[in-house]
């Protein structure tokens, strides 16, 4: 606590690691929103998507040395893959079904992809290395940061405003919005809807992959990483609101500081912090900072 | 007990009951602590369906009633050393209280919206009991729980496990049958007209909320007595997941069915883990079955059965 008083380069610190971790759960909790927004369906495997592309960085940038860049690709593109077999095997059965059964699903491949991980890459905690000439800190003025950390901080806004044009520039993007008000009238408009679901599912999983292998460098990948990854993400979600790409991107940064500012000042209780942050937000606005009521079931 | 209890399903019952307490008789150390288990489970999944079942809501973190129920009374037993006449209950006004705040801030919200928020408080009593150490003994646990000499021991702890457990049943049935149980029906079916006739259906379903999470609490007291330790896990997210696909397993809408998958689950579990490391494939599995196949659960299955066998005839 004195030392957030006393020291201004300490505070600027603790902000960019806000930033930093705010934008790497951004990129996370975005898959899972986008899929909740246009799908209607609470993703549980989400976590799993991640620690997959934790692993999948391992393997392929640290057991096979094929570069950083590569595994980044490769845990999108292994996500991908995972994501279409699990919608068209799966997933396709249940839209229009109970929450419930989808949820439970979702559970359902959680426990089979964790049993899946461990088989292939072993219950030890794998360490992946910072990628050339990211691991070393970046002489900002003031002080010096890591310059891996700032990487991060930069690639969520990225991400973020491809999302955004994707969504809201794109004719694509028009169709998957009207996809999610009326999916009936635009199939009877010739539009193709289960390419756009499968699509949406891909695209959100993959993002649950780059996260993951971004995260791997400082989040060593063990098995449980998906149970914790999967809550941080909801409480984000349900703070910004679920489905709004807005939402989870302030939630995300919201997150980040209240998670660091937290174990600065009352260190190991972050965590507390955050559901107490969330308790709060719901009781001002109870479909989250930019979320819509929803709509009546019957 | 017979409150509208069908002749059929009440000699059902004190069979059960009957049965279970020759149990010991039997005189294995084994069998008796599956039952001990298994009755715990039990009245865990049947309270759960106070919320399911008969409110229409999904709670997916029902585990923290059971935690809070069983640290109370752990730590007012060993800690303060209260008889257990007196932690016992308090154990579960305490889950019921917590249930009640947390009803107050979820009833806000329905369906989806409503499950993600129970699951994020469960969370948050999960990291307040990982993080506050020196009451709960943090990730070591809370070990070592007195207890009252009278239960000490397999058989007398059985007893009394299957005492309070066959009465929590009957109250349970007894509110679940009650103007309140079938106003709770109206809820389920349709919110909006449930409200047009006048029900104050928020308060509805915080009262269910609250009866569940009495009731998970009294089944998380006696485990931890049974354990002679609280952990945190029995917090975590996907403890409530187990106790949900318990719930569902059996099937929501009828009252006993969840302790039928309460049973089952404990049992494949049991016998899966002696055959293979691998219990989470295997509960996947069932869950894919339960989700693509049989969405009304055993009690459902049971019944299609019984139709298309009496449609035979």
């Amino acid at each position: 606590m004195d030392m957030l008083l006393s020291s201004p380069t300490f505070v600027f610190i603790q902000v960019l690691n806000s930033i930093s971790l705010g934008m790497n759960l951004f990129i996370i909790a975005a898959g899972l929103s986008l899929i909740f927004g246009v799908l209607r369906v609470i993703n549980f495997a989400h976590g799993v998507f991640y620690m997959f592309g934790a692993y999948i960085m391992y393997t392929v940038a640290q057991d096979l040395e094929l570069g950083f860049v590569t595994g980044v690709i490769a845990a999108a593109a292994g996500l991908a893959v995972i994501a279409v077999v699990v919608e068209r095997g799966l997933f396709q059965w249940l839209y229009g079904k109970e929450h419930l059964m989808q949820l439970l699903l979702t559970f359902a491949i959680v426990l089979i992809m964790g049993d899946l991980a461990k088989v292939i890459w072993g219950t030890d905690q794998l360490s992946v290395s910072y990628p050339d000439g990211m691991d070393g800190a970046l002489n900002l003025g003031i002080t010096f940061y890591p310059s891996y950390r700032l990487m991060l901080a930069v690639i969520g806004p990225v991400i973020f405003i491809g999302l955004f044009l994707l969504i809201e520039r794109t004719r694509w993007g028009r169709l998957t919005r009207a996809a999610t008000q009326d999916m009936e009238m635009l199939s009877a408009l010739g539009i193709n809807v289960p390419i756009i679901y499968v699509t949406i599912f891909l695209i959100g999983a993959a993002l649950a992959g780059v996260g993951g292998a971004l995260a791997a460098p400082i989040n060593s990948p063990t098995p449980g990483m998906d149970a914790t990854i999967i809550v941080e993400c909801f409480v984000i979600v349900i703070i910004g609101g679920l489905g709004s790409l807005w939402g989870t991107f302030v939630g995300a940064l919201i997150y980040g500081f209240v998670f660091n500012f937290g174990s600065v000042i009352v260190p190991n209780w972050q965590d507390v912090f955050a559901f107490l942050l969330l308790m709060v937000v719901l009781l001002i606005r109870p479909w989250g900072l930019f979320g819509k009521p929803e709509r009546e079931g019957h | 007990m017979g409150w509208n209890m069908p002749r059929g399903v009440l000699i059902s019952c004190i069979v059960v009951v009957a049965a279970l307490a020759f149990i010991p008789m039997a005189d294995s150390r084994y069998l008796i602590d599956i039952s001990t288990e298994i009755l715990v489970y039990v009245l865990f999944a049947l309270s759960l369906n106070v919320i399911i079942g008969y409110s229409g809501n999904v709670s997916f973190g029902h585990a923290a009633y059971f935690a809070i129920g069983g640290y109370a009374n752990a730590i007012l037993l060993t800690t303060y050393e209260w008889p257990l006449i007196l932690s016992f209950p308090t154990a579960v006004v305490l889950s019921g209280l917590a249930a009640a705040f947390v009803a107050y801030f979820c009833t806000r919200l329905t369906d989806i919206y409503f499950a993600m928020l129970t699951l994020a408080f469960a969370m948050l009593v999960w990291a307040i009991a990982f993080k506050w150490r020196s009451v709960t003994g943090g990730d070591d646990g809370f070990v070592g729980v007195t207890i009252p000499e009278l239960i000490d021991g397999r058989v007398p702890f059985f007893y009394f496990t299957l005492i309070i457990v066959t009465i929590s049943t009957a109250v349970l049935w007894m509110i679940c049958h009650s103007a309140f149980g079938q106003t709770l029906v109206a809820v389920r079916e349709n919110i909006t007209r449930a409200g047009f006739i006048g029900v104050n259906t928020r308060l509805m379903r915080i009262g269910a909320f609250v009866v569940a999470g009495s009731f998970a609490g009294i089944a998380g007291a006696i485990f931890a007595m049974y354990n002679r330790g609280v952990y945190t896990e029995s917090a975590f997210w996907t403890e409530s997941a187990q106790v949900l696909i318990m719930t569902l397993l059996g099937g929501m809408y009828s009252f006993f069915g969840p302790a039928i998958g309460a049973a089952t689950l404990y049992l494949l579990e049991r016998f899966a883990n002696e055959y293979t490391q691998y219990w989470p494939t295997v509960l996947g599995v069932i869950l894919l079955v339960i989700v693509l196949v049989l969405p009304e659960g055993l009690v459902g299955l049971a019944k299609r059965v019984r139709e298309r066998l009496a449609g035979g005839n």
